[in-house]
């Protein structure tokens, strides 16, 4: 793993409906709460604002880039006492126009450098772990 | 310095230690002596369990009075987890609640 490898998540979809809808459910709060979390959001870059889930835990978010109908992008920490649970990562939503309606593109990337180490191992996935772990048992302790 | 995977992997591979891991996740901080009876093992045989489970980071150990009570760390299992399939789970289902919301806004 290099030293500016980072991971990220992307999630992709066709939407029959245009960009300019999706926009609205992406950044007014009465809407962002029925799909995502309770918030209080504005799509103004540098406003900091929480995402509340309903499981009690409150994200850390700071808006990072709008441009309306096109992208939006934020922070989206979260603070555990138990450092190998903290996440700092950013959320990047892309809306690009097609026949049918917008392809939404969502990329939530990044860990601090200090979670390399906690979570490194976990880059090539369960299967992998899985694969060793006739190995490994087979190991003398 | 061993993979921590490794450690982790090879620490639970053993039924009785992963049984007596699995009762302190379940049931909270216990004694030595109550994690004895249930494992049906000998005290010193809980006890080195034990050790091995503490030096993997899986269990904390508390000493009051005579008595060593000993409770789950689930933060050591972090490395096992699989961050970005994790999330990618949670934004198909944000995405799903998110169509749905789409559709309701055309009426």
């Amino acid at each position: 793993m290099t030293a500016t490898e980072t991971r990220s998540v992307v999630v992709e979809r066709e939407i029959p409906h245009p960009p300019e809808k999706i926009w609205r459910a992406l950044t007014q709060p009465h809407l962002i709460e029925e799909w995502l979390m309770k918030n209080d959001f504005k799509p103004v870059v540098g406003h900091t604002f929480n995402l509340r889930g309903d499981w009690g835990g409150v994200l850390d978010c700071e808006v990072l880039a709008v441009e309306p109908n096109k992208t939006l992008s934020y922070t989206w920490n979260f603070s555990h006492d138990d450092a190998a649970y903290n996440l700092s990562s950013v959320v990047t939503f892309t809306l690009t126009p097609t026949r049918t309606g917008t392809h939404l593109r969502m990329e939530q990337s990044g860990f601090r450098p200090d979670q390399r180490q906690a979570y490194g191992g976990a880059k090539a996935g369960w299967q992998q772990f899985f694969a060793r772990l006739d190995e490994l048992l087979a190991k003398p302790e | 310095m061993p993979n921590a995977h490794d450690v982790l992997f090879r620490t639970l591979a053993d039924p009785t230690r992963r049984a007596i891991f699995e009762r302190l996740c379940h049931e909270g901080e216990q004694t030595v002596g109550a994690l004895q009876v249930r494992a049906k093992v000998s005290q010193p045989a809980v006890s080195k369990h034990l050790g091995v489970l503490k030096r993997a980071g899986l269990v904390r150990d508390r000493h009051e009075g005579r008595q060593t009570h000993y409770s789950a760390q689930l933060g050591a299992l972090a490395p096992l987890i699989d961050w970005t399939s994790q999330m990618a789970g949670f934004w198909q289902g944000r995405f799903d609640h998110l169509e749905d919301l789409l559709k309701r806004m055309d009426q």
